[in-house]
This record gives C-alpha cells, structure tokens and sequence, in this order.
C-alpha cells in the first residue's frame, strides 16, 4: 500500500472521485493550474481539464452560491475555501442555502452533492486569521453534514464518503497535519462512513473524546498517562454533524469519565453540546464533572499559540484531574 | 499579469462613465400600437395568446389572494402587480426546459409555464399537497416539473446558483440556460457581483433580470444606487446587456429572445435591466402610502402591462370583448373554487416536521421526534392538527 502525506490522500480523493463521476468538478482560490495553495488539487485541471478543475473569482460567497446551483442541477461539486478562516463570506449560502435547500423545496430539489473543503486550525503560526476551527457555528445548522479527518487514510476515505453522500457536506482538514501526517492509503476507491466515531483505542478508565488534528495531541496525552496506569479509551468522533451519541455514550457507560478536547474556543464550542448530551445520557455513571481542553476565549494568537491551544500536557492533566476527582 | 489593455496617458483623466448612458429598448406604444420605426415583433398568436392569459390569471390571483389575505384566510401574500409582462414576456422568450431561478415576485412565470390554480392555493394554504409541505411561508412555490426553482427568502441568494446552474447546464451541452430574476434592491447584495463576475470570467450562459420596479420595500431607486439604474454595472463584467421598458411585453420578449441566443449559442451571459414599477404593495404586511404618493401611482397606473398588451391584441384582431369578459369571470370562479378547496385541505402530516432534513432522519432527530410524539400524546387537546398522527410509535 502506498505511503502518503495528508494532502497527497486529499489529491488522490480527489481524482479518484473525478475519474469515476464525470460530474465531480473541484473549483476555488488558486486551485486550477496551480494546484492550490496547499496543492490538495495538484494536476487535477492537467488531467481533467480546464471545465472540471478551475481557479474562481476571489469571492467565497459566490464560490458557495455557484457550488449550490451546481449541485442542485445534479453535478457533484467540491469546492475549496482557501482556509476555513475566510468561509464567512459564505455563511448565507451555507446556512441558509446548502442547509436547507431539501428542507425548503419538500425533496423537489436538494445540493446533496455538494462538498465545501476548507483546511482548518492552528500550530502553523497563522495568527487569527488562518487557525480557526470554526465547526461549532456550522454544527448548529441542521441540514449539514460536518467531517473532520485525523490521518491520510480517514482524509480519503471520509472524503469520498463526503462527497457521495447525499447531503451537503463540509469537510474541515487539519492543516497542521498536511504534510506532518503520512501513512498507509489505499488505491482503491473507497467511503468511510459519515455519521460513525471511531474507538481509536479500548480502555477502561476514562474516555478521551476529539477530532481532526487534536487525535495526535490526544494520542501524546494519553500515552503519558497510561504510564501512570491510566488506562484510556480515545475516539474520534469523525463526524460533528449529525454525531454519533451511541457510540460516544456506550464508551461513557463504562469508563464514567470524559474529556472531549478541541480547538476551537470554549464558549458555545461543540464539546460543550457532547458534554450536556452526555451528562443527561450517563449521568449516574459519571465519576467526574465532563472535561472540555479547548482553545481559550480569545481570538486566535499569534505568538502566544502554545499557550493558547489545548496540547498534549493540557489534555494530559485533565485526565490526570479526571482520575483523581 | 495585468489585463488592462487601455491606452496611456501623462496626465491624471477621472472619467465617470457618462459617455456610456444605456439607452431603453421600447416597441409597444401604451395605445397598442407599435413606436414608429419599431422592429415588428416575432410572436405568432398562440404565444401572445397564452402569454395574455397568463398575465390575466396572474393579476387576478394576485387581487383575490390579496383579498383573502385581508379577511384573514392567508397569513401573508405578495403579488407581481405592475410587473407582469417584465416577467411573463422573458419567461415566454425561453425554451420550457430552460431552469428559472426567481426571487419571489415572478408567479407569472409559473403561470405562463402552466402552474395550475391548485398547486398555487395548495402551496398558499400550506397544506397536505403543497410540495413543499407546508414549510414555508405563502408565495414560496417551486417546481421540478416547470424547471422553476423553489423560492428561498434570502434576497439575491439565488444569482450565483443561477450561475452555479447554468455551468452545468453549459457542461450538459443540451442547449439550455438559466434565467434569474432579482429586483434592483437586491442587486445591492454581495451575492449579485460575485454571480455576475463568475459568470462572465467562466462564459455561463445565464440571463440576469432586474426588475427594476422603483423600490425595495420602501426605499427608493435613488437612495440604492448612485450610478444610472443596474444596467451599467455589466460594463465593469463586460456583460452584454439590454436596458428595457418592463411593462412593454413585446420588448421585453425581444430582449429576452435574443439574450437567450447569446446565452446558449455563445455562451455569453447577459444582464437585462427591466424599467417597471411595484405597482402593489411589497407584500400583504407593507402600506405604501407611508412611503409615497398616489400621483406617482397614478401614473404608473396608466402604464399598466396588461391594458397595452390587450390593446395590442385587439388591433390584431386576436381579442376582444367578450373573449376578455370569458377569460375574466372563468379565472375569478376558479380561484374561487379552487381557493375553498384548498383550505379545506389537511396540513402536512407530522412526521415532515423532520424528514428532508437530509436524506435520512438521523438517530439523534429521530429521538427528539419521539419526544415531541409523546409529549403530543400528554396534550392531544393541544395539539388538534397532529395529535390523531402521534398515537403510533414509542
């Protein structure tokens, strides 16, 4: 099986869908011959043409808005905001378009394939403007699907299911991980499923919950603390929208303690959602408050983002104070 | 790489654009007669006919549903008074097959493409055959069938899918094109200039019409825009464009015919600029008179796009007397009847409350459903619409 980084599974996602579907078009900033400016879409306008891979006008909202009409016309579009950061141009035609398009039309119509692909979050020195994570103001919109990849094999995988799926889907990818992240891919065609987290790792003691670029910070936290004996089932929960509160609740029911970690800042953040649905789930099984390791209520920081970000010693002492409660 | 080819010069020139004032293309005089010098308009008498009538039935829907509205029996309504040929003329231009993409005020088009007076009631009444199931508010129809997109409140969100659309209709290579309708409020949103640049850097065959109808609720023209109406903004795209007068039904077909071959044929996408006036009010909820005067109305009133037609076709010989008095009476009594009809319908059933979201209901919905079914179930006096439907389930 071929070694890949991130970005090289997302390139490969990406052809694979267009050489099977002559309706897929991939579309955005830069993304044309230049590959874009992460070069996700490398060659794909070389192989596929000028129609089907191309560079759009600097304008989100529109890119979002063509992506809509596209895709209720019956093509498959994925489109690519440059960074996640610059998607709220686009909030109206997301939140009040992709969303409810089905809804709206009583099924006469729907975007279901539609795909918007945004790198998402911090570690790179991006400052405020190219870190955020911003799939909590996403999360609240019914009608959205929601994915986050941890690694190459998810990225190809929960890409392809994303753009199969037949709803409009957002796919955030960890660009901390882009090229920091390599492993086996296959290169074959296949879909992960949406709406399913992934138990990482079985224990006993307590369940660590994330997404994204936070399952390798989870990864470091948990090691360190299963030195100490304590023994720790991780998840990644894969998709934030619709989640999958069986599979999160069943890990809660016997480990009696959780702690879900992501990015994005505290306040209105999706573990606060996991947490409230889990306490009225597991509630006489919890051993310990619920544990939210997020970013800070702040803007994104430049200088000061290891102090902002939830890493792996944050994570770790959650736990640790978890355990011990 | 820059993209200007323009010529140079040594001192500092501002220009304003004055030289490009777009001229308005007019054939049909208010009298019926065609402007002198006017090229003779390409409509053969089964289309001016059919587009007559669906102007007729959409201005009659429009006072009886505004009616039923002010006794209470509609919650909400809009109505295309004043505008119907800028509509019905441009939707005549196209092939069927071709996708409309409306802002709210175009159920002229659904009339012309053969909406019939039940599916407008059932969508008005929100009731079991609405095909929208009774989600939205009154006026927002669609249709899969008549290739008219369902409506969405969201101002101009709608001009970059048409672009969006046509794409992929021009990929399809069947011929077909998308019109968008918007009013010139409307073209004040972000969505419009990304629609407009995006179609004209990827040759989109899409036709944008303004219904430039004086108003945007209640702020004029002259408080929405500086520059000399929407028209001249397709320059800066360089976008063919037209300027019309919208209540002259043979100009706006000929605009719109010869946009769509520019359309289709070359793949040029085309801006047509509609002078035309919101003679109703914005909707069942506006008063008009807080905002302007009667005079202006009046004026406007004498332009009516229905009287001019009419009259054009009389000098035909296409129409007269009594086949109007026919046409008239037999469209009040169908809204009539079909109106009483369709408020007797029953509403959705429950369980749409929840479908469409996506394709499948998702575990987490399904459970809040499941609630709601047995707080129904607790309060069925509560809840006469549904509480018959909540009985079955956990």
């Amino acid at each position: 099986m071929p070694q890949m980084n991130m970005l090289q599974a997302i390139n490969n996602a990406l052809d694979t869908a267009m050489a099977a579907n002559e309706r897929v078009l991939c579309f955005g900033e830069d993304v044309g011959i230049f590959g874009g400016v992460f070069r996700a879409t490398s060659n794909l306008q070389q192989k596929y043409g000028k129609a089907r891979c191309f560079n759009t006008p600097l304008v989100e909202q529109g890119i979002v808005g063509f992506a809509n009409g596209l895709a209720a016309q019956g093509s498959v579009p994925v489109a690519e905001i440059q960074f996640a950061d610059y998607i709220f141009p686009a909030f109206d035609q997301i939140v009040n378009e992709s969303a409810k398009f089905r809804y709206r039309s009583g099924s006469l119509f729907d975007v279901g394939g539609l795909t918007i692909r945004a790198p998402y979050g911090g570690g790179i020195a991006g400052g405020l403007y190219h870190s955020q994570s911003p799939e909590a103001y996403f999360a609240h919109t019914p009608g959205l699907k929601i994915v986050v990849p941890r690694n190459p094999h998810q990225a190809k995988g929960l890409l392809l299911g994303a753009i199969h799926d037949p709803n409009p889907t957002l796919f955030f990818e960890p660009k901390r991980l882009y090229r920091a992240s390599v492993g086996e891919v296959p290169d074959e065609d296949y879909r992960l499923p949406l709406g399913e987290a992934e138990v990482i790792k079985e224990g006993t003691d307590i369940t660590v919950l994330g997404w994204g670029a936070q399952m390798e910070v989870i990864e470091h936290a948990v090691e360190r603390a299963e030195k100490e004996g304590i023994s720790c089932e991780v998840i990644d929960l894969r998709t934030i929208l619709p989640w999958d509160v069986e599979t999160v609740a069943k890990s809660v029911l016997k480990t009696g303690r959780l702690v879900v970690t992501h990015e994005a800042p505290l306040t209105g953040g999706f573990a606060g959602e996991i947490a409230a649905t889990i306490q009225e789930r597991c509630f006489l099984y919890l051993e310990s408050p619920i544990a939210r390791v997020t970013g800070m209520d702040t803007p994104f920081p430049l200088v000061l983002e290891k102090e902002h970000l939830p890493n792996h010693l944050k994570v770790y002492e959650a736990i640790r104070s978890s355990v011990d409660f | 790489m820059t993209t200007t080819k323009s010529k140079v010069v040594y001192n500092p020139v501002f220009t304003d654009g004055a030289e490009f004032r777009i001229p308005t293309f007019k054939l049909l005089k208010q009298d019926g007669s065609l402007y002198k010098g006017a090229k003779a308009p390409e409509l053969d008498k089964d289309k001016a006919l059919r587009i007559y009538r669906a102007m007729v039935t959409t201005r009659i829907l429009d006072e009886r549903m505004l009616a039923a509205q002010r006794q209470g029996r509609l919650s909400f309504y809009m109505q295309c008074t004043g505008e119907e040929a800028a509509v019905i003329g441009s939707t005549a231009a196209l092939d069927d097959a071709d996708m409309i993409m409306a802002q709210y005020r175009e159920q002229g088009a659904l009339t012309y493409r053969g909406f019939s007076i039940d599916e407008f009631m059932n969508q008005l009444f929100g009731n079991e055959l609405d095909y929208g199931k009774g989600r939205q508010m009154p006026v927002h129809y669609g249709s899969r069938k008549l290739n008219y997109m369902t409506i969405s409140s969201p101002l101009a969100t709608q001009i970059p899918q048409a672009t969006g659309y046509a794409y992929g209709q021009k990929l399809a290579g069947e011929g077909h094109c998308t019109i968008t309708y918007f009013g010139e409020g409307a073209a004040s949103e972000g969505d419009f200039h990304a629609a407009l640049n995006m179609a004209a850097v990827h040759r989109v065959p899409v036709i944008f019409l303004c219904r430039n109808n004086g108003y945007a609720i209640s702020t004029p023209a002259t408080e929405q825009f500086a520059a000399d109406g929407v028209a001249p903004r397709a320059y800066g795209y360089k976008m063919d464009v037209i300027r019309v007068d919208g209540n002259d039904i043979l100009a706006v077909h000929e605009a719109t015919k010869e946009a769509r071959k520019l359309a289709v044929e070359h793949n040029r996408p085309v801006l047509i600029e509609t002078m035309t006036y919101r003679l109703a009010a914005h909707s069942s909820s506006d008063d008009p008179s807080g905002y302007r005067s009667k005079d202006e109305e009046a004026v406007w009133r004498e332009k009516d796009p229905i009287l001019r037609m009419r009259l054009w076709l009389e000098r035909k010989k296409w129409w007269g007397e009594d086949d109007e008095k026919q046409l008239q009476e037999n469209m009040r009594r169908e809204v009539l009847e079909t109106m009483k009809r369709a408020q007797k319908r029953p509403p959705p059933a429950l369980d749409t409350l929840v479908s469409d979201v996506y394709d499948e209901v998702p575990p987490g919905l399904a459970e809040q459903f499941d609630k709601l079914k047995a707080h129904i179930r607790r309060h069925p006096d509560e809840y006469p619409k549904t509480a018959e439907q909540a009985k079955g389930g956990a």
